[in-house]
């Protein structure tokens, strides 16, 4: 099936010459959850802006349900909703005006039964007749995200969801966006924190300095992440691994003072009690162990660092 | 057409209206007061009538057209430039939504607020004059044309102003000369030859003799001509706002 979303070589030159994105190709599937992880200034904001018409592109291409997202923005624009990064709201309308307001800009006929049950969704329904103004940072978030959904998007971008949200709000968002997916939405978020990425996503994208640096499915990030390490310090350094323990595809450590042992935790048998009962048969005399885990907060820092 | 988008906005602008009727009333109505109590008692006494109309019903076209030109200019410039100055205009940027659809639900808005001022100033004039409308039907055109073109014109400066100052200034600093030196007090017959000329390449003059012909059929110039210019300036409105909209000049990066 062709991609609900797809970008293209997207390039993005502010007009004070800096270069926000460097040549973006993503294709985002239908109905799934893919997850923007990157730094602050990475060019999260500015893609999703390009994809829903806020910033023009300067080179490039963006599709969505195979429209153009310049040519064809009518199409697009009806069925992409956007969550700004930014809280930003009228101070003097209420609540739900406000998001009465949002559906008709999309063209769609006033329908207060949906926008009720979408303010409950959100605990808003008590707040409606309330003033922007007045209501604290997380409502706002809510607000906003009641306003992209209240005309029934099929693809939509959340910057951020849960900048200044607290735990629990937290995860009533997860939930929430659980629930939308399971109606056919397809999510697009970005974040900073890599366990909300780990908690929802179906996909994980890393981008930096305005390039995508991986794109991959978290059940594959996971495997890798499955890996763990166990290092065996020795008490005499070695020149080269032991024949007799080949099997077990070892490394040698820096000035052969340790070996290295890959093995998946997921595993039925991690090999670890062989690995240790062949290594006394060969005479070796250990001076510690200790086993490491990467996560995803290390592939990330490692892809980020290594970008710098 | 998205028409739901166009009813959104303008619904949006005209309960922003409502919340601030009462001082954008208040204040050109007690203005106006002053011009005729000033210009039509003290000054009238003296001047007694122009081209055989009273002094005071003579100046009342004129002030209709400054409070109505004040108005649509503060309306249509706020009303885009508030979004912009809070970020809201995100809203309006990523919805399925043209320029021409934008620029209806904006500036109609603002139109029609500074129409509905515009006829409280008219009612408040008649308080004060005895005002005949000879030409109720080219009345009302002028009236609303003078009314879309000035609101388009505000949208235009709402979108080029950076800041609050850049918002006020043309409004403060362009329109009062253009209101005083377009004729809004005096027939231009009574200035010195140059002067006359020089009036003749200010647009408000025409919109304000066309305007008072259709009420007591005294012009400086020809009503049509009048007609021709108002036109005229509404499509270069329209021309501009089209290039802004095209370019995304100053609303998308
Ligand atoms: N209007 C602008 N003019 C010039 N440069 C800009 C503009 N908007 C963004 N940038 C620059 O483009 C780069 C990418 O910004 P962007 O907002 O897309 O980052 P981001 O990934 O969303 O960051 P964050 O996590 O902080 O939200 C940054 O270096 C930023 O300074
Ligand atoms: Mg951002």
């Amino acid at each position: 099936m062709a991609p609900i979303v797809r970008i293209e070589n997207l390039t993005k030159s502010y007009a004070s010459g800096f270069q926000a994105l460097k040549g973006v190709s993503l294709d985002i599937e239908e109905g799934e959850i893919l997850a923007l992880l990157g730094p602050n200034g990475a060019g999260k904001t500015t893609m999703i802006s390009i994809v829903c018409g806020i910033v023009t592109p300067s080179g490039g291409r963006v599709t969505v349900a195979g429209h153009d997202v310049v040519k064809d923005f009518r199409r697009t624009r009806e069925i992409i909703g956007l969550v700004p990064q930014e809280l930003t709201l009228d101070a003097f309308e209420t609540v739900f005006n406000t998001v009465a307001f949002s559906r008709g800009l999309h063209g769609r006929k006033p329908d207060p039964a949906l926008i009720e049950k979408i303010l409950r969704e959100l605990s808003l329904w008590d707040k409606k007749d309330t003033m922007l103004r007045q209501l604290s940072g997380g409502m706002r978030r809510r607000v906003l995200i009641a306003k992209a959904l209240s005309y029934e998007p099929k693809v939509l971008f959340l910057d951020e969801p849960t900048a200044g949200v607290d735990v629990t709000l937290r995860k009533e968002m997860w939930q929430l966006v659980e629930r939308l997916r399971a109606t056919g939405v397809t999510i697009i978020l970005t974040t900073h924190y890599i366990e909300e990425a780990e908690e929802i996503a179906d996909r994980i994208g890393v981008i930096n300095k305005g390039e995508i640096l991986l794109v991959e499915d978290k059940a594959a990030l996971m495997q890798k992440l499955g890996r763990k390490q166990l290092t065996v310090e020795l008490a005499e350094p070695l020149e080269a691994v032991p024949e007799g323990l080949a099997a077990f595809r070892l490394r040698l450590g820096e000035g052969g003072q340790s070996l290295v042992y890959e093995y998946d935790t997921a595993g039925e048998r991690t090999g670890i009690t062989a690995l240790l009962a062949a290594m006394a048969e060969q005479g070796l005399r250990l001076k510690d162990v200790s086993t490491e885990q990467s996560s995803l907060e290390d592939i990330f820092v490692e892809l980020v660092g290594d970008a710098k | 057409m998205n028409f739901e988008a166009i009813k959104s906005i303008y619904a949006f602008e005209m309960a922003r209206t409502r919340r601030t009727l009462m001082q954008s009333v208040v204040s050109p109505v007690v203005s106006t007061s002053l011009y005729f109590i000033v210009f039509g008692a003290a000054i009238g006494s003296r001047v007694q009538e122009i081209e055989g109309v009273p002094y005071g019903a003579f100046i009342a076209p004129g002030l209709i057209m400054l409070t109505l030109l004040n108005q649509c200019i503060g309306n249509g410039s706020f009303g885009i430039y508030f979004p912009k100055f809070t970020g809201t205009i995100y809203e309006i940027l990523s919805a399925p939504i043209s320029t021409a659809e934008i620029v209806i639900g904006y500036v109609g808005a603002a139109a029609t607020k500074g129409l509905i001022i515009g006829t409280i100033i008219l009612a408040t004039a008649s308080l004060f004059v005895d005002i005949t409308i000879a030409h109720p039907l080219l009345m009302v055109v002028f009236f609303v044309l003078t009314a879309v073109s000035f609101s388009l014109f505000g949208f235009m400066i709402g979108i080029w102003a950076k800041d609050f100052e850049q918002l006020n200034i043309i409004p403060m600093l362009v329109i009062p000369p253009l209101v005083f030196l377009g004729g809004s007090f005096y027939s231009i017959d009574m200035l010195p030859p140059f002067w006359q000329t020089v009036s003749h390449f200010n647009p408000v003059l025409y919109l304000v003799s066309g305007f008072r012909w259709s009420f007591f059929e005294i012009a400086d110039v020809n009503p049509w001509i009048s007609l021709a210019i108002v036109v005229a300036f509404l499509g270069a409105c329209l021309a501009v706002t089209a290039w802004i909209f095209r370019t995304g000049y100053k609303l998308k990066n």
